[in-house]
This record gives C-alpha cells, sequence and structure tokens, in this order.
C-alpha cells in the first residue's frame, strides 16, 4: 500500500502493520535524555531494571542543554546522577558544553533522514526538518526505550501542507512558521503528522528547516517532516559521514488533507503573549516597549540566524535600557561565532553572548523574565512562565534585532 | 501470573442526570490537582472522581472488578498518571469508552489497566449494576444483563504485550538483554 513519510519510516522501524490508528512497536535508532527529566529517567530505570543493562549503549545518549552550566545544586545534582549512570552504562554524554540535543543529534549524523529518535524533549519532533522521526516522551517512556531500544506509537494521520508564493527579506523563515500558527492555531494540527510541499518549502534550507520544524510542537502536530533535497542530504552526509537516504511518499500515498498556504509577499509577523497562535503583523504591534530581547533556542539558535542579526545590526548598538542576548544552539555555532567574528561584533553592539543551550527558554540562566519585563524572544514558546514571568513576544531574529536596536517592537523593514 | 483477556463485570457508565454520558471529562476532575503530591498509588484511590460533580462517593461505591464505561474524549487534559492509578487502586477491572484523550490512553497501556475504546457503545444500553463481558482479544462487548452486543476495537498487539506482562516496565524487564530491539 502507498505510504506517506511517517509512514514508510515507522514501517522501516516495525514489524507490526501500519496504518493510521494502528498501534506498533517501533524500534529507535536513538534514545535519548537531557538534564530535564534526565535524572527522572536514570531513578526509573534504576528501579525496575536494576543492574540490567540498556539495549545498546552505543544508541543511548545523555544531551544536557536545559541548565548548562547547572546553575543551581539540584540540577547539577540531576546531570551528575546521569553521568554516574552513563559511565556505568558505558553511555556517552553530550556534557553541559555541547548544546541543544535535538541539534546535536543532527550535527553528529545521530538523527538521520528516515531515522527514529525519542528523547525527553517536547521539541525532539524538530528532527523532521532532515526528514527524520523524532518524538518527546516522558521519563517512565524513555527508561523503557533505554532499556529495550524501543517504544510504541500510535500512527497518526498524515496531512500535507503546501506553501506558495515568495516572500523576500526581512521577512524569514520564522515568519513562515508563524503564518502556519495564524493559519492552523494551536490544535488546527492536532494529532497529525505534517509533510510540507510547494515552492515556498523545496527552497529552505536545512536551517530553515530546522525553525519550522521546531513549531510544530505549538501547533499541536506529531512532527512536520520537509522532504530533504539534494542540499539537505549533503549536509546529513557530511554530518553523519555515511550515505544517507531520504525517505519519501509515495506518489499515491493518502492524506487526511490537503492545505494551501500563501506566503506571497508575507510580512514580518509577531505571536503575542500568551501563546505562540496568537499572530499578529508586526505593523500592529510597533511602538510597544521592550525591556530585552533574547536571539537562540532550538527555533533560532543557528549560524544563519546570527549572521542575519549581524547583518540587521550592522555595527549599530543595542537601545540604551535593553539587554540583548544571544545564545548559540550548539557548540559548533558558538565555534563558528568566533572564528566569524560575530561573537565580537555582536559584543561591541551590546550583546551578552553566552556559551550554547537553550538559554532562558526553559528557565536557564541567560534570559529569563522578571514581573512586568517586556522581551522579544526568537524561541518557539510564551506561555506564562515559559520564560519567566515577563510577557514574551515571538519573532524572527531580525525583527527582535530591529526591536533591540530601537528599544520598541520595530518593523525590520524600517531599518533594515 | 497470568492475566485473563476476558473479564466480566458490574458497570459504572459515567452519566448525567439524564442518563446521558459525559464527554470530555478531563483529568482534573478524575483526579483533583490538589492530591497531584501523592506518590503512593494505594492513596490515590479514594480521590478517584473527587472532582466530578455527583461522583465523590464513587470510592467508597466501587468494588474490586467493577467496570468503568464512559463517553467521548475521557481523560482529556493533563498527562497525570494518578487518573489511571487511582482507579486500580479501587480494584476497577478496566474502562470500556466513546474514545480517549491520547495521553489518557498511552498511561492505561503502560499501567496495563484494560483500557477498550468503543465508537458503538450506545448499542449496549448499558444502565448501572448491568453486567459487562469484554473480550480484549476480539473486541466483543456483550451487556450480559440485556443481552446487547457492540464490537470494539481489540487490544492492538502493543497493548496485549504489555497488558499480559502486567506493565511497560515488566514488559521491559521481561525481554532479555540486546535481542530486546530486534522486532519480529
Ligand atoms: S530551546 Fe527551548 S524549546 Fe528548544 S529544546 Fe531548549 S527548552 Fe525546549
Amino acid at each position: 500500500m502507498a505510504q506517506t513519510i511517517i509512514e514508510k519510516i515507522i514501517a522501516a522501524h516495525s514489524g507490526d502493520d501500519v496504518f493510521p490508528g494502528a498501534t506498533v512497536w517501533l524500534e529507535l535508532d536513538v534514545r535519548a535524555a537531557r538534564d530535564f527529566g534526565g535524572a527522572n529517567v536514570v531513578k526509573n530505570f534504576d528501579r525496575h531494571y536494576t543492574s540490567m543493562p540498556v539495549a545498546d549503549a552505543g544508541k543511548t545518549f545523555f544531551t544536557f542543554d536545559c541548565v548548562v552550566p547547572a546553575k543551581d545544586i539540584p540540577y547539577a545534582n540531576n546531570q551528575q546522577l546521569c553521568r554516574e549512570f552513563a559511565a556505568r552504562q558505558g553511555i556517552k554524554v553530550y556534557d553541559v558544553d555541547a548544546g541543544i540535543g535535538s541539534h546535536v543529534l543532527m550535527e553528529e549524523g545521530l538523527a538521520r533522514p528516515g531515522g527514529t529518535v525519542v528523547n525527553t524533549d517536547s521539541h525532539m519532533n524538530i528532527v523532521g526538518a532532515i526528514g527524520c522521526l523524532g518524538q518527546g516522551m516522558g521519563d517512565a517512556d524513555i527508561a523503557f526505550a533505554f532499556r529495550t531500544g524501543r517504544t510504541w506509537l500510535e500512527v497518526p494521520p498524515s496531512v500535507k501542507v503546501v506553501l506558495k508564493g515568495k516572500y523576500k527579506w526581512p521577512t524569514t523563515a520564522k515568519d513562515v512558521a508563524l503564518a502556519m500558527l495564524r493559519e492552523f492555531g494551536s490544535s488546527g494540527l492536532l494529532g497529525k503528522a505534517v509533510e510540507l510541499y510547494g515552492p515556498a518549502a523545496e527552497v529552505l534550507s536545512v536551517e530553515e528547516r530546522i525553525t519550522v520544524a521546531s513549531m510544530a510542537t505549538e501547533m499541536g502536530a506529531i512532527a512536520i517532516f520537509v522532504p530533504p533535497s539534494e542540499e539537505v542530504l549533503a549536509w546529513c552526509e557530511g554530518t553523519a559521514g555515511v550515505e544517507v537516504g531520504g525517505v519519501y511518499a509515495d506518489e499515491d500515498a493518502s492524506y487526511e488533507a490537503t492545505y494551501e498556504l500563501d506566503v506571497d509577499g508575507l510580512e514580518p509577523l509577531v505571536a503575542c503573549p500568551p501563546s505562540p497562535a496568537d499572530v499578529k503583523a508586526v505593523s500592529e504591534v510597533v511602538g510597544k516597549e521592550i525591556n530585552s530581547a533574547f536571539f537562540g533556542s532550538c527555533t533560532n539558535g543557528r549560524i544563519d540566524d546570527f549572521r542575519a542579526v549581524g547583518r540587521l545590526m550592522s555595527g549599530r548598538p543595542v537601545a540604551a535600557g535593553v539587554m540583548a542576548y544571544a545564545v548559540p544552539a550548539t557548540r559548533r555555532v558558538y565555534g563558528a561565532m568566533l572564528v566569524e567574528g560575530l561573537t565580537a561584533e555582536l559584543f561591541g553592539d551590546g550583546f551578552v553572548v553566552s556559551n550554547a543551550g537553550c538559554g532562558g527558554c526553559a528557565q536557564g540562566q541567560i534570559g529569563m523574565t522578571g514581573k512586568d519585563e517586556v522581551q522579544v524572544s526568537t524561541s518557539n514558546r510564551n506561555f506564562p512562565g515559559k520564560q519567566g514571568a515577563g510577557e514574551t513576544y515571538l519573532c524572527s531574529p531580525v525583527t527582535a534585532a530591529a526591536s533591540a536596536l530601537m528599544g520598541t517592537i520595530t518593523d525590520p523593514r524600517e531599518v533594515a | 501470573m497470568a492475566r485473563t483477556t476476558v473479564i466480566e463485570g458490574r458497570v459504572w457508565p459515567v452519566v448525567d442526570a439524564s442518563g446521558t454520558y459525559l464527554n470530555d471529562v478531563d483529568t482534573d476532575q478524575i483526579y483533583h490537582n490538589a492530591y497531584i503530591a501523592v506518590t503512593d498509588v494505594d492513596e490515590m484511590g479514594r480521590y478517584a472522581f473527587g472532582n466530578l460533580a455527583g461522583w465523590g462517593d464513587f470510592p467508597t461505591k466501587a468494588e474490586p472488578g467493577d467496570i468503568l464505561v464512559v463517553g467521548a474524549n475521557f481523560g482529556a487534559g493533563s498527562s497525570r498518571q494518578h487518573a489511571v492509578d487511582c482507579f486500580r487502586t479501587l480494584g476497577v477491572a478496566g474502562v470500556v469508552g466513546i474514545s480517549f484523550g491520547a495521553i489518557y490512553k498511552r498511561n492505561a497501556v503502560n499501567a496495563g489497566w484494560p483500557l477498550v475504546e468503543c465508537p458503538d457503545l450506545l448499542k449496549l444500553e448499558l444502565a448501572a449494576g448491568d453486567v459487562l463481558r469484554v473480550n480484549f482479544k476480539t473486541g466483543e462487548l456483550e451487556n450480559r444483563t440485556r443481552g446487547k452486543l457492540a464490537a470494539a476495537r481489540p487490544f492492538s498487539r502493543v497493548q496485549m504485550d504489555v497488558y499480559l506482562a502486567g506493565d511497560l516496565f515488566a514488559y521491559g524487564s521481561s525481554l532479555g538483554g540486546k535481542s530486546a530491539g530486534r522486532l519480529r
């Protein structure tokens, strides 16, 4: 029977019949835990599988990213508990220097097109950007995955979203993700495996695909898959060091629905607190005073994102009284920023530039907000309390940079 | 201990005063978040349905072996495992419903607590106290009191594997070493 992308990936990792609604055992290429949830994975594992080995230490990882390095003793304790378990079991730890786990797994070639990955990270589905199936799960499910190398999954229905048209700088892929949220809301794609097609999807770079796929969680989708282009496959072959092939849907695969979204001439967008689906044109919120600007997260923490920030700032300083934070997604991005001189450039503009990780996104140390603080952020969630006690406006790195430059939410077209 | 794949028990249809099934009963109504800090499963039973109007006395009335019968989207909302465990503590043999929240279903499967989905539930014409027979393998449902039948989704292989082992963790420990990751 003809299959969609997710159905094909599942079928290649399962002995069960695959159709929407079927519950199947899924073999996992990678099972991981972060510092958030990791300690509970270890406790569950040790309680239920005392003295037993993990199914395959070579496919099992810890990826510390939430609070790196630990800012308090409980986090330090939890990370150390994971390190000790890892040493006992022969598991590799991507430690506090490495960066956001989902990104590290892609950069290391562990998450690959057509593969399966789970982690204690609700944005693990971000690997849909390279055509890989990722899912975030709770600590009990991950402990089981460590022990058995498998998890169970209900095969979701697939839908197609066709992106039509063209947009131009300073509109970016983040604005496309926000346009999807504006269109579908936080539940319009609930429980669906989304496949992105159309001219505006095909041209997306690896980094832009990551941005769009990272917001699947906010849309309630199981994942957003972008069929890998030649460029994506080449990137993945570079990271994995082996030949990789993409997994593509059969031409006659059946979809529950097909939607078209026209992004022609799309203007920069902003998601207003308290919901990522509360999307407005930036022109509707210009002038709102801000206290801080956060650049980073699994949505916009890649080197291209920081290049875009540098391009917009062009050596101009951050507005007086505004705190600007740049947190690269991974150590590799951090390294590239150093080599390219971006760190010095942003530092010179007045940014706090930190080591790699999630930063303030999960209430880590860089960029958390206080009560009544107004922040523009390039991350993916603005629920109350997510990034602190303040109000978070989600936007692209370019819109955030324009706003940091002016001290108010600013249309980047005015200052680019 | 081998677990049975057919159960028979007295039912508790979760209905309103007019006898209509309640839909969208969320996990907060099933298990109030005031008691979320309770970690001892034995203690959770007494809070079952504590926040659902008219159902507060369920824990004192339910008998081991009883079956819960519910409407659509039962267990919507938060991911709390308590909303499954509280019924297990009371010895409730399982739940049959028109449909369930996705995470609720995941939690029930992981706990090895029988959950059966039956879109045609109304055909059974169940009233409180009727005796229901549920076959997990075939999905056959029979209201023994009134002789009414309905077909439900049988357990998936995953659900059966986990159920027969006891729970997800027991299933995991039953798998041997490195071959554990290999499927048929
Ligand atoms: S950056 Fe934020 S959303 Fe992304 S993985 Fe880290 S905490 Fe989660």
